[in-house]
């Protein structure tokens, strides 16, 4: 779960790192008020993507009116394929240093990862291309966290020595979210030096890990759902399905993730674009095999569907009357196109051609008679 | 001979009174797989279709020698069942189960380092299987046959997939191997090819990679150094869109990072031969 910048700041608030005082405003006028309270502020869009600077969704106000006027041009932008639903006005640091400081999981090292830069206030990626050296690293170990010397090891590597008594608690802060929120990303982007010597959170990232929400109840209750999902993701995940909006037309059922995505390229091959990525799993169960059409077929622009089925403990002739069930229930007269192998295939093959579904031979083939059906 | 799985394997289950479980167990028993024990704590003592079952891993490998473990247990525990396992002596572990927190198998990872004898297949994967021989999660035996293919895969029914078009075409597999899904995971496709590359039984190598990561090209630089095998590589997801997870927790492209693009390009360059389609595997590993 990605949480916008104004829900991260108030959960690292909740860890102990320090951030601006801030108010969220969903039109000009609570701009204008957060202005009045706090001063001077940045209004800042809420939405989960970076770059928001370079994109305008980020503006100085100094006055009350500057504010709403912000606000108001903030407010229903597009950004990077999000509609901006409201602002946080922060009050203005008066800023001397900007450190970049993140945590992220480390695939390659199958750990996390604890990066440290006095280059902040850009993107890390970008840093890490172009001067990987001002990049001080730390793969912490899992069991007992960072240590206090570890960390100020790192912060002299980092060249921010003069700050390290300050960033070391900060950074054991920050970690926390961690162990208690199962976090994968943990972001202070820049975090600011102010004029005074104060370190202060001036964006915030977190994103945590999905597979824990089971127990981070809490955290989920709060915070799942306020970001806007697509309508038809919304939809298959109401039905716990794996399901990914693309732009496509032509509508997709594979069972196992890499089968799936493998069908999704077979597409592109043929000519043709997938509308989504449909995973059903291993089993293929008919009411799963429905589900997952239904909310496929909601989709105005699907103008076909293709369902790549490999049948291993599943029998391909369950299978095939699965998949004519769903179709008539949900009286589908799109062009369907279906692709079954493995176990009892010619007896599935066959169920599919008496109702009236010519099977396709293989994956490629299916892909190209569905891309010719759908053009 | 082949890798992992051989005739002197014994596995218990974790997790065997499920009902993936106790399904799957049943169909390694049919396969001649030496199950030798279950573990469910709270069951010891009773039995399920003549295999023991135990409280602990501990007095199942005390009771039976088991030297490998098959993990159906629910993402909750599974991750500490993967520790019992690896504390108690268990040399592969096979952990099937979908949906482990990512910061368990972070931990996970931090206490094998004190096991270095342990190997971990997995999680979020369906097991491995060595044809005439046995297997150990839920790869359907039907479309394996013995033979000197090594297929080492991240996803499932495309190992199923690969498997079936081979045999149907008369190559046989040495052993079948899927390392799993997810982003932080046990034995990586080098550790796997490692082990191909000294089986003598293996002639033949089909890699199975997907977007997300970067162990296909760790792979491909190892092949690519030198190796007696035939191989041929397939990635999928050349199509996803960047940032979206694919299905997969692990198949995700961040930024420029864990493209099929860079994966199909350090094979190449490795010079082992990509096949553009699942159906072009056959093709490429067959001479002329």
């Amino acid at each position: 779960m990605k949480l916008l910048e104004y829900q991260a700041k108030a959960v690292l608030a909740s860890l102990g790192v320090p951030i601006p005082p801030g108010r969220t405003a969903s039109n000009g006028d609570e701009a204008a008020e957060a202005c009045r309270e706090l001063g001077p502020v940045a209004v800042k869009a809420q939405v989960p993507v970076g770059g928001r600077g370079k994109a305008g969704g980020i503006k100085l106000a100094q006055s009350p009116e500057e504010a709403r006027a912000a606000a108001t041009a903030i407010i229903g932008m597009d950004l990077k394929g999000f509609r901006v639903p409201l602002v946080y006005c922060e009050a203005a640091l008066d800023i001397a240093q900007e450190i970049y400081l993140g945590f992220t999981v480390d695939r390659d090292h199958r750990n996390n990862i604890l990066m440290l830069s006095a280059k902040g206030g850009i993107d890390i990626e970008e840093v890490a291309e172009t001067s990987s050296d001002s990049i001080a690293r730390l793969h912490p170990d899992p069991w007992r966290g960072p240590l206090d010397f570890e960390l100020n090891q790192l912060a002299f590597a980092a060249g921010l020595g003069a700050h390290a008594r300050a960033l070391v608690p900060l950074i054991k802060k920050l970690y926390r979210a961690i162990p208690e929120l199962d976090a994968v990303t943990a972001e202070i982007n820049p975090l600011v030096v102010t004029r005074d010597g104060q370190l202060i959170a001036g964006d915030a990232k977190l994103e945590t890990d999905e597979n824990a929400a089971f127990r981070q109840r809490a955290l989920e209750e709060r915070y799942a759902g306020t970001i806007a999902l697509d309508v038809f993701e919304e939809e298959a995940k109401k039905r716990n399905l794996t399901y990914v909006s693309l732009d496509g037309e032509v509508g997709i059922i594979g069972n196992g993730a890499g089968l799936c995505m493998g069908t999704l390229d077979l597409i592109e091959r043929a000519g043709g674009s997938a509308a989504n990525f449909c995973d059903i799993g291993g089993g293929a169960r008919a009411e799963v095999v429905e589900n997952a059409l239904a909310v496929i077929l909601m989709n105005p622009r699907v103008r076909g569907v293709l369902i790549n089925i490999f049948g291993g403990i599943t029998r391909g002739d369950e299978v095939a009357r699965g998949l004519i069930a769903a179709r008539d229930n949900l009286h589908m007269n799109l062009p369907l196109v279906v692709r079954l192998s493995g176990t009892n295939e010619e007896e599935g093959r066959e169920i599919l051609k008496q109702n009236g579904i010519e099977p396709g031979a293989n994956g490629w083939e299916a892909a190209q008679r569905i891309v010719a059906l759908t053009r | 001979m082949a890798i992992l799985l051989t005739d002197t394997t014994r596995v218990l289950i974790q997790g065997m009174t499920g009902r993936e479980g106790s399904f799957h167990t049943g169909q390694m028993r049919l396969m001649g797989t030496k199950v030798v024990a279950g573990v469910t704590p709270g069951k010891g003592g009773t039995s399920q279709d003549e295999v023991p079952i135990f409280d602990t891993v501990a007095e199942a490998k005390a009771a039976t020698h088991a030297n490998a473990s098959g993990i159906f247990v629910p993402p909750p525990y599974a991750a500490d069942a993967i520790m019992e396992s690896a504390a108690n002596g268990i040399e592969l572990i096979v952990c099937m189960t979908e949906g482990i927190p990512i910061q368990d198998m972070i931990r996970v990872k931090g206490f094998l380092s004190d096991f270095p004898g342990v190997r971990l297949l997995g999680p979020n994967c369906p097991g491995l299987l060595t044809p005439g021989v046995g297997k150990i999660g839920i790869i359907p035996q039907r479309f394996s046959k013995p033979g000197g293919v090594g297929i080492v895969a991240r996803s499932g029914t495309l190992t199923y997939e690969t498997m079936a078009a081979l045999t149907a075409a008369g190559m046989g597999q040495s052993t079948v191997v899927g390392i799993g899904g997810d982003p932080i995971n046990g034995m990586s496709f080098v550790d796997v090819i490692r082990l191909f590359e000294a089986d003598p039984a293996t002639t033949h190598l089909a890699i199975i990679g997907e977007i997300g990561g970067s162990d296909e090209e760790r792979a491909a630089e190892l092949v690519g150094a030198g190796s007696r095998l035939k191989a041929v590589a397939f990635i999928s997801g050349r199509t996803a869109p960047e940032g979206k997870r694919m299905g997969h927790a692990g198949a995700i492209v961040s930024g420029n990072r864990g493209t099929a693009k860079s994966k199909e390009e350090a094979f190449r360059a490795a010079g082992v031969a990509v096949a553009e389609t699942t159906d072009q595997i056959v093709g490429l590993l067959t001479p002329d």
